[in-house]
Parts: C-alpha cells; sequence; structure tokens
C-alpha cells in the first residue's frame, strides 16, 4: 500500500496557512523545534510530523481532515503518546492531531452504566469521575494515570485486569468517528445492540488505520464487593509458572494473575519499595474479586495452588495501601528496568496458558544462547508475555543479536499457537511480523476493509500491514519490536 | 425441476461430486428462505470444499445462503436471490479443545448441544443458552446473533470469540483472531461475522473461550402488580454487588408461554406462576453459600419492592425454568402460522413505558406478549389467529407503531421472526439507519460479488 505523502516531510505553507485558519495559531505547532516533541510515543520508533494540531471539536477535526485531503496530506491520530508500538507516530509525516483539548466527559449516566467521552480524557480521569458511585471503567494500562481513552480504544488497549474484563474493545458501546474524506459519522448504540454489522468492533483497535474517533460511549463497571490481593513467593520459576498453569486449568478465575520473576523483581523493589522479597525466582500478584463468599473461597482454593507448587510464602495484602504499593509495584516495573540496563526490548506475545511454564524455559534457553538477560513481567493469567530483552542499544553487534533473540521468541509464541500482540497493538513496531500469524488472503480482505474506509492510505500510513510484504515467510526487520529505555 | 435448476445441481456435482450436491425440488424446499426454494443444496464436507462451491457460485454469479440445522432461516428479509443452499452441517468436528487453557476450536456446522456434551465431559462449557439450543449449530447462532440468556453473566458472543475461519465472497479461505484468550492482533473481522446472517461469508470454524461449569444455579421467581415496582427492584439489584448470571422480566402473557411450556411435561403449572403478574425471573450460580447469599439477598430486595409474591427454584424445577426462558423465543415464534416478534433495543432494556406496545396491540385486536429478556432486547410477540390480508394489515401498521417506539428511546428494533407476506410489505430492519453507507462498504470489501445471501440484511445488503 503507498503511504501518501512519503516523500514529503514538510507541510507546504499552504497547509499551515489553513490550519491557523480553522483552529488558530494557538492550536497548531510547525516549528521543527516543538515538532520534535512529537516524533516519539512509548516504543523507539521515530517520525516527525510535519504539523501538529489540537482541535477542540469533532467540526475542527473533520475541517482538517478535509484540508489534509485537498493537500494530499496523511492525517495520525494520537492522545497522550504512551502507546508502546509506533501507533501514534508520523511515519510519514501528515497532520498529526492530538486530541488533548478534547478531553470532556459528556455525559454520565449513572443509572445504565455508561459514559460518552471525547478521546483526549485520560483513562484514570474517567475512572476518578464516577468513584464517588461505585463505578469504573475497566480497562487499565499501566499507563493509565497518563493515556488516554481515544488511545485506548485505537490500539485495543488492555491491562492486569483484562483478564477478568476483557480488553477496551468489551467496553465500548458507540463511536463518533471522522472518516478521512471529513464526514462525521456515528456506530452503534448507547445499549451496545444495534442492527447490523458490529461496526464499533471493527473500528476498536483498528489502530488509527480507518477513521479517527471524535467521541465514544463506554460502559462502567460496579466496583467489587471485595477485593483480596495475593502475593505468593516462589524458589523456582517453574513452580509459578505452573501454578499459573494450574489456577487456569482448575477455572479458578482472578481478577488479575501477574507473574514477575525474582531477577527484575529486585530491580523494582530497589526502586518501589513495594514489599516484594529481594531473593525468590518469581512471584505470583494474583487479585481476587467479587461478592465476598466468592472471593473467600477463591482465596483458598489459590492458596492450596500455591502450597502445592511449592510457594515459600503466600502473602495477603492486610489492607488497600498494602494493595496498592504491589500495583506500583507491577504498574511500574518496566521503569525500573532503565535502572539495570541501557536499553530493553519489551515484546507482548500471546501464548496458551496451559503453556507457559514450557514458554517461560524456552525464553530462558534463548536468552542464555543470545548470552542476554531476559526479564519476565506480565500478564500471566491471559498468557500475555511480556518478555523483556536487556541491552545495550549502542553495541551494534547486541542490538542485532538482542531483534533476532525476540524474533526466536514471538516466532516461538506463533508456533504454540499464540499471537503477536496481546494488547500493544502492531502499530509500525510489528508490521512485519504480521506475515507469521496472517496469509496472502488474510491481508488480501483486511486490505479491502482497509481500502473500504481509507482508499488512499490517508490516514496513519504504515501501520499494521507489512510494507515489505511479499509472498510467505520473512524476516523481521531490524526496527521491529525494539523498545530502548535510555538511562 | 427446472432447466436451470437441474443445471445448477449438475454442474455444482462436477465440482464436488454427486454425494454432496442435492437438486431434488423436495429435498431443496426444505432449505426454502421466505418461500425462495434454492436450486440446489450442496453440503461440503471440508472448508477446501466450501472454497470450491464459493468459487463456483462466484464465477456463475449465483447467491448463495449458508445454513446450519436451518432454525433460524425465518430471520432478515426475504431474500433477492437464492441458487444454492450451502448446507455447513457436514463440517462438524471439534478441531482443537485446550481444557486447561479453557480455549476451543469448533466447526460451524456443528450442534450445540453435542458441543455441550463434549465440553461437560470436562466441566467446561460456553455460554451461549439460546434458543433452538437442543437444534442449533454453533455457526448459526453467530451468524443470527441469536441472544443467549446467559449474558448478564458472561457477556455475549462477542466478548468470548476469539476468532474465526471462514470462506469470503472472494471465494477465498481468510481468518481473524486467534485461539489465546487474549488479542489485538490485526482487524478484529470476526466480530463483523456475529450477527452478519451469512451475508459476508461462510464460516467454517469459530475459536471461542470456555467457562467452568457452576458448582450449583438458582432462580428467585417475584411477580409485580406495577411496571414501576419491578423498575425499583431492577434498579436495586443492578447497584447491589450482585451479579446475577440472567436476568428475565416477563409480561403475564410471556410468564404464562413459560409456564405452560412446563406444563407440558407435569401437567400442572408450576407454583411459581400467578396468572395475570409480572414476573421477574433472576437466574444465579455457584456454590451452595454463595446460591445462599443470593437467595437471601434477592429475597430482601424484591420485598423491598413489594414483591406480591416470589419462589426460589432449584434442582429440577429451576432447570425447567432455566430452559423455558431461553426457550421463549422459539415458543413465540412457533405459537401460530403469523406469530411475528419484534426485537427492541433500548436502554434502560424496560422502558416505563412498555405497556404502551400493549395497547398498541390491543388497538388492532391482536393478541401479545412482551419481555424484556435477559440476553438484552425487549421482545414483544403478536400471536394473532390467522393470516388474511387484513392481519397482514394489521401487522404492518403494529410494525411502524414498533419503529416509531424504539426511536422514540433512540433505540432500534427489527422484526426477529414474521410471515413472510408480512416481511413483503415492510422492512424488518426498520427504517434505514445513518450508518447503511458504512455497512455497505464492509459488505462490499467482504462479498464484491454479493453472492452471499443477497438483500436479507439491513440496508438491502
Amino acid at each position: 500500500m503507498p503511504a501518501k505523502g512519503a516523500t514529503r516531510k514538510v507541510l507546504h505553507r499552504d497547509v499551515i496557512h489553513g490550519l491557523h485558519n480553522i483552529l488558530g495559531a494557538s492550536h497548531v505547532l510547525h516549528r521543527p523545534e516543538d515538532l520534535s516533541l512529537y516524533e516519539y510515543d512509548g516504543s523507539v520508533e521515530k517520525g516527525r510530523p510535519g504539523a501538529v494540531v489540537f482541535p477542540t471539536t469533532t467540526d475542527d477535526v473533520s475541517r482538517v481532515v478535509r484540508l489534509a485531503a485537498q493537500h494530499d496530506t496523511p492525517i495520525i491520530g494520537r492522545g497522550a503518546g504512551t502507546g508502546l508500538s509506533g501507533g501514534a507516530l508520523a511515519r510519514t509525516g501528515g497532520i498529526m492531531i492530538v486530541f488533548a483539548r478534547m478531553n470532556r466527559i459528556l455525559e454520565l449516566d449513572l443509572k445504565n452504566q455508561r459514559a460518552v467521552v471525547q478521546p483526549g480524557v485520560v483513562n484514570y480521569e474517567l475512572t476518578h469521575a464516577v468513584d464517588h458511585a461505585g463505578l469504573y471503567f475497566a480497562p487499565d494500562p499501566s499507563s493509565w494515570k497518563s493515556c488516554t481513552i481515544g488511545g485506548n480504544v485505537a490500539e485495543n488497549a488492555g491491562g492486569p485486569h483484562t483478564l477478568a474484563y476483557g480488553v477496551t474493545s468489551n467496553h465500548v458501546t458507540a463511536l463518533e468517528l471522522v472518516l478521512p474524506d471529513g464526514e462525521i459519522c456515528r456506530v452503534g448504540s448507547c445499549h451496545g445492540d444495534s442492527l447490523g454489522y458490529d461496526l464499533t468492533g471493527l473500528f476498536v483497535g483498528s489502530e488509527g488505520t480507518l477513521a479517527l474517533v471524535t467521541e465514544i460511549t463506554v460502559k462502567l463497571l460496579r466496583k467489587p464487593e471485595s477485593v483480596k490481593t495475593i502475593l505468593a513467593i516462589f524458589d523456582r520459576v517453574d513452580d509459578a509458572s505452573e501454578t499459573v498453569a494450574e489456577i487456569t486449568a482448575r477455572a479458578i478465575t482472578p481478577a488479575a494473575c501477574e507473574m514477575l520473576d525474582g531477577w527484575t523483581l529486585r530491580a523494582v523493589e530497589d526502586f518501589i519499595h513495594a514489599g516484594f522479597p529481594m531473593v525468590s525466582a518469581a512471584v505470583l500478584l494474583i487479585e481476587l474479586e467479587g461478592l465476598g463468599e466468592v472471593v473467600a473461597a477463591q482465596v483458598a482454593a489459590v492458596e492450596e495452588v500455591c502450597r502445592e507448587h511449592h510457594a515459600r510464602e503466600v502473602r495477603i495484602a492486610r489492607d488497600e495501601q498494602e494493595r496498592e504499593l504491589l500495583w506500583k509495584g507491577r504498574k511500574n516495573a518496566f521503569g525500573a528496568l532503565g535502572r539495570i540496563a541501557p536499553g530493553n526490548y519489551v515484546l507482548d506475545g500471546v501464548i496458551p496458558r496451559s503453556k507457559i511454564p514450557q514458554a517461560l524455559r524456552r525464553i530462558q534457553e534463548i536468552g542464555e544462547r543470545y548470552n542476554f538477560k531476559i526479564g519476565n513481567i506480565f500478564h500471566a493469567g491471559d498468557g500475555n508475555l511480556h518478555p523483556i530483552v536487556l541491552f545495550d542499544p549502542r553495541d551494534a553487534g547486541q542490538y542485532q543479536r538482542a531483534i533476532e533473540a525476540s524474533a526466536e521468541i514471538i516466532r516461538y509464541c506463533v508456533e504454540i499457537g499464540g499471537a503477536l500482540t496481546g494488547e500493544h497493538g502492531v502499530g509500525m513496531e510489528k508490521s512485519e511480523l504480521m506475515p507469521l500469524l496472517f496469509s496472502d488472503d488474510d491481508f488480501a480482505l483486511m486490505r479491502r476493509i482497509h481500502d473500504a474506509f481509507n482508499p488512499q492510505s490517508a490516514l496513519n500510513p504504515g501501520k499494521i500491514f507489512p510494507l515489505n510484504k511479499g509472498c510467505g515467510e520473512i524476516t523481521p526487520r531490524a526496527q521491529a519490536a525494539v523498545r530502548a529505555v535510555p538511562l | 425441476m427446472n432447466a436451470v435448476a437441474t443445471n445448477v445441481a449438475a454442474r455444482l456435482e462436477s465440482v464436488i461430486g454427486a454425494s454432496h450436491v442435492n437438486g431434488s425440488s423436495e429435498f431443496c424446499a426444505k432449505f426454502a428462505v421466505d418461500d425462495v426454494v434454492p436450486s440446489a443444496v450442496a453440503r461440503p464436507a471440508s472448508s477446501a470444499e466450501v472454497g470450491e462451491i464459493v468459487r463456483f457460485a462466484k464465477s456463475e454469479k449465483l447467491a448463495l445462503i449458508p445454513s446450519g440445522n436451518r432454525t433460524k432461516l425465518g430471520m432478515g428479509t426475504p431474500p433477492g436471490h437464492y441458487d444454492i443452499a450451502l448446507d455447513m452441517t457436514g463440517l462438524n468436528q471439534i478441531a482443537y479443545y485446550d481444557p486447561g487453557d479453557l480455549t476451543l476450536s469448533v466447526d460451524a456446522g456443528m450442534s450445540l448441544a453435542q458441543l455441550e456434551d463434549a465440553l461437560a465431559r470436562q466441566q467446561q462449557f460456553v455460554p451461549l443458552a439460546v434458543p433452538f439450543f437442543e437444534e442449533c449449530t454453533v455457526g448459526g447462532v453467530i451468524a443470527s446473533n441469536i441472544g443467549s440468556s446467559l449474558r448478564p453473566g458472561y457477556g455475549s458472543a462477542r466478548d468470548f470469540l476469539l476468532g474465526a475461519e471462514f470462506v469470503n465472497g472472494a471465494a477465498t479461505f481468510t481468518k481473524s483472531g486467534g485461539r489465546v484468550v487474549k488479542n489485538v492482533t490485526g482487524y478484529d473481522l470476526h466480530k463483523l461475522l456475529i450477527g452478519s446472517l451469512g451475508t459476508l461469508g461462510a464460516i467454517t470454524r469459530l475459536n471461542f473461550r470456555t467457562f467452568p461449569l457452576p458448582e450449583g444455579y438458582g432462580h428467585l421467581v417475584s411477580t409485580f402488580s406495577t411496571v414501576d415496582s419491578i423498575m425499583r427492584f431492577q434498579a436495586i439489584v443492578s447497584k447491589s454487588s450482585l451479579t446475577p448470571s440472567s436476568f428475565d422480566i416477563l409480561g403475564p402473557e410471556a410468564a404464562q408461554a413459560v409456564a405452560e411450556f412446563k406444563a407440558n411435561r407435569h401437567s400442572a403449572l408450576p407454583p411459581w406462576f400467578t396468572h395475570g403478574a409480572w414476573h421477574v425471573c433472576i437466574g444465579f450460580e455457584g456454590a451452595e453459600s454463595i446460591l445462599r447469599r443470593y437467595s437471601s439477598d434477592l429475597v430482601q430486595y424484591a420485598q423491598q419492592c413489594g414483591a406480591s409474591n416470589y419462589h426460589l427454584l432449584e434442582k429440577f424445577e429451576e432447570k425447567s425454568l432455566r430452559v423455558g426462558l431461553r426457550e421463549l423465543v422459539k415458543l413465540l415464534s412457533g405459537s401460530g402460522p403469523s406469530a411475528t416478534i419484534f426485537r427492541i433495543n433500548t436502554l434502560p432494556i424496560f422502558p416505563s413505558d412498555v405497556s404502551d406496545l400493549g395497547t398498541l396491540a390491543a388497538r388492532f385486536s391482536i393478541p401479545c406478549c412482551i419481555f424484556a429478556s435477559s440476553s438484552g432486547p425487549l421482545y414483544f410477540a403478536l400471536q394473532p389467529d390467522d393470516l388474511g390480508d387484513k392481519t397482514i394489515g394489521s401487522l404492518g401498521h403494529i410494525a411502524s407503531g414498533v419503529f416509531e417506539y424504539a426511536a422514540a428511546h433512540d433505540g432500534s428494533a427489527s422484526i426477529l421472526f414474521g410471515p413472510t407476506a408480512l416481511k413483503r410489505i415492510v422492512n424488518v430492519w426498520g427504517p434505514t439507519r445513518n450508518d447503511a453507507p458504512l455497512m455497505r462498504r464492509v459488505k462490499n470489501a467482504f462479498d464484491p460479488e454479493n453472492i452471499f445471501a443477497p438483500g436479507r440484511f439491513v440496508a438491502g445488503i
């Protein structure tokens, strides 16, 4: 698919002039020093836009999109830029629409447990706004205090609690969209059941490649009566991973089940002081929620499984403060790794839960073979691995080996029945890996869907679909899946 | 059989072999959709054969309608063209099942009842408690998106369908999603298949998340004399910590239909039934201690809201009610040749002016029943005695009223089942929707030649 405007990174002054006319100068950035802030997201990929605009209404967005269409210029939507797959980067230049100023909660229907929000509303802000009514918004990515709901919708974001409540797609019932020709339309309905195809289901997770989302109707969940958080400490990684497999197989359904290996845990503990052990092979952070009776039964069952698998200690958070501290440790774990290595590679592969023990052994073996430390801090309960290859990106040899090791891990995930990404999205980071999962015929249909809405590739060009796609097996590109955290 | 029909069957035989094709008019009549009879029935035994049939249909510009056990072929608008019935029941195996991962991959033509048996051996199930349960296929349930009573507890199909394989209108075999429980790789095309009524392609395989079978079941049936008290009861339960697995609100006639369904086996009407009253049925699941907690809390709430009566059901009695509720749509759709069922989506699912619908039916002296189904929509079923022109005309007027009612509630309505004569004068999908052009784009991408079930869907798709 040819990327629109691929060769023209600097926008014509007529475009800048047009943007000023539509939005006013205070809503437009175009000087190189301003734009450089927007060439990054949470991944290591880079792509500088030709202009960055901050619309405040849907009509603004539509007019900017029409202007872009007149000038054959790509459009990239962006929330807070916390994404991990390069989804919100201007791969081929163009106008970046940042939704930061469309950040109003438009409607709260507490009785029916619905909210209508603009895309720039921060994930946590919505939960905060409905907390008094005992409600919350379920998707909870690690970046929930800064990421936007618009970004969550684009990437179909997850988080630890998706184990029980599903990813963003399960919580969105309707969308207002701006198509690449500037047309404004609505799909879905407030109740979630509408006649015809599930267009909402298609647009959520389409990574900004089909339309721009300007309004979102979401479901709000009721806070559970009881929450118990268990920290189980193991002296062998195998014991921890087999515990996860057994919890799943016994059909105990925690709200979250996270695994942190002992080695990376020490780095986290040094940084956060969450109460994690300094010496262990792995810990499981397991949260059980629901009716008191349900939680009591599940806590007993989880404790039993942990003990059967030789847990050294099973600790239940005594109060909300201790619980929050454990979660703070988990949610800031990736940041803590910056203290021990100049760069890291975070993968997002998913595997069947029954295969977690063998997958962790294989990851360990791959790490040893390539001479890397590979950490594992991940959503064990739904098989969403986040192997973290620690390396020094300044060393070209290490860099190349890190890429090869990562590719081998992802191939293995796919081989045992898994997928490339559980929650971070494909973006530009994993697009070249897509042929590991999808055939030419699969791509042909996805492309027809893409072209049905975005025929000129004006929206977010260069994402999801592999650029180097020929037929059959591909070799992942050098940049694929790299995420460097500089010291 | 006319020459064209003979021709289609004969040429199909050359594609997939005579044993997979039947062109006899008597047999083809079994696959009729709204009196439109196909020229041939093809029953492929593999996804490759599905591909061959679709390729043939595409090259000959013939219209296909995929079907399972044909329990819901009456849904949708009468088809524009219909040449080949694609009988998917030959694809009926479990392709992959990992009980330890609680994931499953099953051929679309497998019957839901068979699947239930296979999973029960591992103490698991797929939470599709749908009408026609004993006869229908997994693929048909997804393609029709017929509602599941377990939606409050487990969500709808879009929440636990992990992926799908299908042959699209370009005659290529494609997949979407995967077999793992969390996956955001690529567009979620399998979500589009849910409720697509065969218009996007032939589903060959579906991947589901499975769930543990509950240890036990309970149901509270309470009766109320006013709609207001039911709404209060519903609000209290939804604000509580309880998460019931099902929640049905039955108008007096709907309650009677469920009660009589049970009575067929036991002669007397069940004790929970009160003639002429609104009934609220709340299902819950779990271990003994959990069932006790639900029972005591729900009874307390029901009393607070002025329930005139309540019954806690368990074991056989509970199961009988649960099956009756699950099959209510089937019971009502089979109640007579003109039985017409509207599916109305509004928020809240039980609006305060729900009795307006009854008034609408009474104006035309047509018996009706109303229930807010656990599966999400409000159902409004009409049961006229005859199929005469006057009755069809009255049904048409009522349909307009129902569409207006839904629009006034910011919702939508459709005719789920109804006599063909009615469906020829009223668009079952209601007034044209604003998102119709977007729907057409999806249809064109999946089925550029418009060979899959043309004319049966919304917006003339």
